[in-house]
């Protein structure tokens, strides 16, 4: 089973061209980073796969089927800056909103779907803040947040947007614990990341792109030297003293 | 009796644009309630142009269509790559200027004139009445508990669906959520409860009541339902204390009124505790003092 499967995907906006001709086949159960310069179309690639934008071209399947939100197949953790975190409202609220979908339209949320908010809260280690306003929390605690929304979702494949900028140590290693759990679950778990040091460490498969896919495949045949370098453009030049990249051998 | 529906009228006012203003702080599109509170002038003239009649229902239909013109206007020119603050501007003042021209030009005789859209007149509210089934009351009583209804009725169905694609509509549209389809209701909200409240009290005082109290709401409030009762109870307020500080002194009733939304909020800006502005200066004071000591 394939968790993703995208064909001659492209997307321009107005006349800028930002992904050209993307294809990718990746099975079911692994923890994927999209990894790739500044502007590369990381972000893009992830909303195009999420069906938001516009100007695209080309097919995208979800576990073999085309995309559908009401199949409750797709969990999502957008960039953190992408709202207003003086929004009035609690953490609990927040993760709440990841059973919208389950809920459906006009109706509330049950008893069981905030219980199942407080657990999903209480994974991340967040359980003491559920009360707490989101403008009140840390950036980490606010990145925990969104994480605890998404696995509220009850999803099988979770494509998440940098859920590592801007946090502190303790939560990133929070992050990447549930990552991990989540792929022993079965789940496929899609990562933008722009770290090179913790990527081999993190990832067990790999997206390399910059605007087209470099590479794509497991970590120890995609992340190269000669791959990186090709994503990258020949900027890497501080790649020989990475000393964490086990794959530099 | 008289000063009861005055009274009645200003309170519902307070209540339905309270409720309505809350959204439109959240969404930071406070300033499109400006503009539809000048464009829904355009509708009701060419409503006006188009049936002859002042009925209540044309108007609200004529304003509701413009509400929706004017936000679909904004949303072209801003995916054409203009601002959203330039975009409300081009739109509403072509269009408002539009309305008065066709006043003008159409409309000269009859009881439709620039000053009384702007300021309105709450005073004349309780000559001007409907009997609907059996009851006598006022016109824009009818009118302002016709929209409160509609506001109340969306928020009920869909609470948390504009909740969502307000605080989240990336997330929102990823579940599916159909947030285009809600803006525009949201919209047409918008638009039905400015000409229901502007017939009473002026395009002015309108936009006073939708961005004022839910602003003040805002500066207090932890979650958007406790926001929606703020905002309502500082719209009653403000009518209510603007009507009689109106008697008290013989001046405009609608001006009194949008006085008393400036004053609520400065009051809540200045005194809100913990982060209000006097009390940080008071907390600043004391930690100069600390380290003048150490």
């Amino acid at each position: 089973m394939d968790a993703l499967q995208v064909k001659k995907l492209s997307v321009a906006y107005e006349e800028k061209v930002v992904l050209k001709n993307v294809n990718l086949t990746i099975p079911v159960g692994h923890l994927t980073g999209i990894i790739g310069p500044n502007g590369a179309g990381k972000s893009t690639l992830i909303k195009a796969i999420l069906n938001q934008l516009p100007n695209k071209t080309g097919t995208v399947h979800i576990l073999e089927r085309p995309l559908n939100p009401k199949d409750h197949t797709v969990g999502y953790v957008p960039q953190r800056n992408a709202v207003d975190w003086d929004f009035p409202t609690n953490a609990l609220d927040v993760v709440l909103m990841g059973r919208y979908g389950h809920i459906g339209m006009i109706k509330k949320p049950s008893t069981k779907d905030k219980q199942i908010a407080l657990n999903c809260l209480k994974d991340v280690g967040m359980e003491a803040y559920a009360d707490r306003s989101i403008g009140q929390l840390s950036g980490g605690q606010q990145q925990r947040v969104f994480l605890a929304r998404a696995l509220a979702q009850e999803a099988e494949v979770y494509f998440m947007d940098e859920p590592f900028v801007g946090v502190d140590a303790a939560t990133e290693r929070t992050i990447i614990a549930i990552l991990k759990d989540l792929k022993a679950k079965g789940k496929s778990v899609f990562v933008v990341h722009h770290d090179l040091q913790t990527a081999s460490d993190y990832f067990d498969w790999m997206i390399l792109l910059n605007q087209t896919i470099t590479a794509s495949g497991p970590t120890e045949q995609t992340f190269t030297e000669d791959n990186l370098q090709e994503a990258y453009g020949g900027k890497l030049f501080f790649m020989d003293q990475t000393k964490s990249n086990k794959s530099f051998n | 009796m008289n000063e009861f529906w005055v009274l009645l009228t200003g309170s519902l006012v307070g209540i339905t644009c309270g409720l309505t203003g809350v959204f439109l702080i959240l969404r930071k599109t406070a300033m499109i309630a400006d503009a539809i509170s000048h464009t829904v002038l355009f509708g009701i003239v060419v409503a006006f142009m188009i049936t002859q009649s002042l009925s209540g229902f044309w108007m609200l239909l004529g304003a509701a269509i413009a509400g929706l013109l004017t936000t679909f206007l904004v949303q072209v020119l801003q995916s054409g790559g203009l601002q959203e603050d330039a975009a409300i501007g081009v739109v509403f003042t072509s269009l408002f200027a539009l309305g008065v021209l066709f006043i003008t030009l159409f409309a000269g005789n009859v009881h439709l004139d620039v000053e009384h859209v702007l300021m309105g007149e709450i005073a004349f509210v309780p000559w001007d009445t409907w009997d609907i089934l059996g009851f006598s009351m006022p016109k824009a009583v009818w009118m302002l508990l016709f929209v409160l209804l509609l506001n109340v009725l969306f928020l009920v169905f869909f609470y948390k669906e504009i909740k969502l694609s307000t605080f989240d509509p990336v997330f929102a549209l990823s579940i599916g959520l159909p947030i285009l389809a809600m803006h525009y209701s949201y919209m047409t909200l918008v638009s039905l409860t400015t000409v229901a409240a502007f017939d009473s009290v002026g395009a002015v005082l309108v936009v006073a009541m939708l961005i004022g109290p839910a602003a003040t709401a805002y500066l207090m409030s932890k979650s958007v339902s406790g926001m929606i009762i703020w905002s309502m109870t500082f719209g009653v307020t403000a009518a209510i204390t603007g009507y009689y500080l109106a008697k008290l002194w013989n001046t405009s009733i609608a001006g009194m009124m949008a006085a008393m939304i400036g004053a609520l909020f400065m009051i809540v800006f200045l005194f809100k505790p913990h982060d209000g502005w006097t009390w940080k200066l008071f907390k600043r004071m004391k930690l100069k003092d600390t380290n003048v000591h150490v």
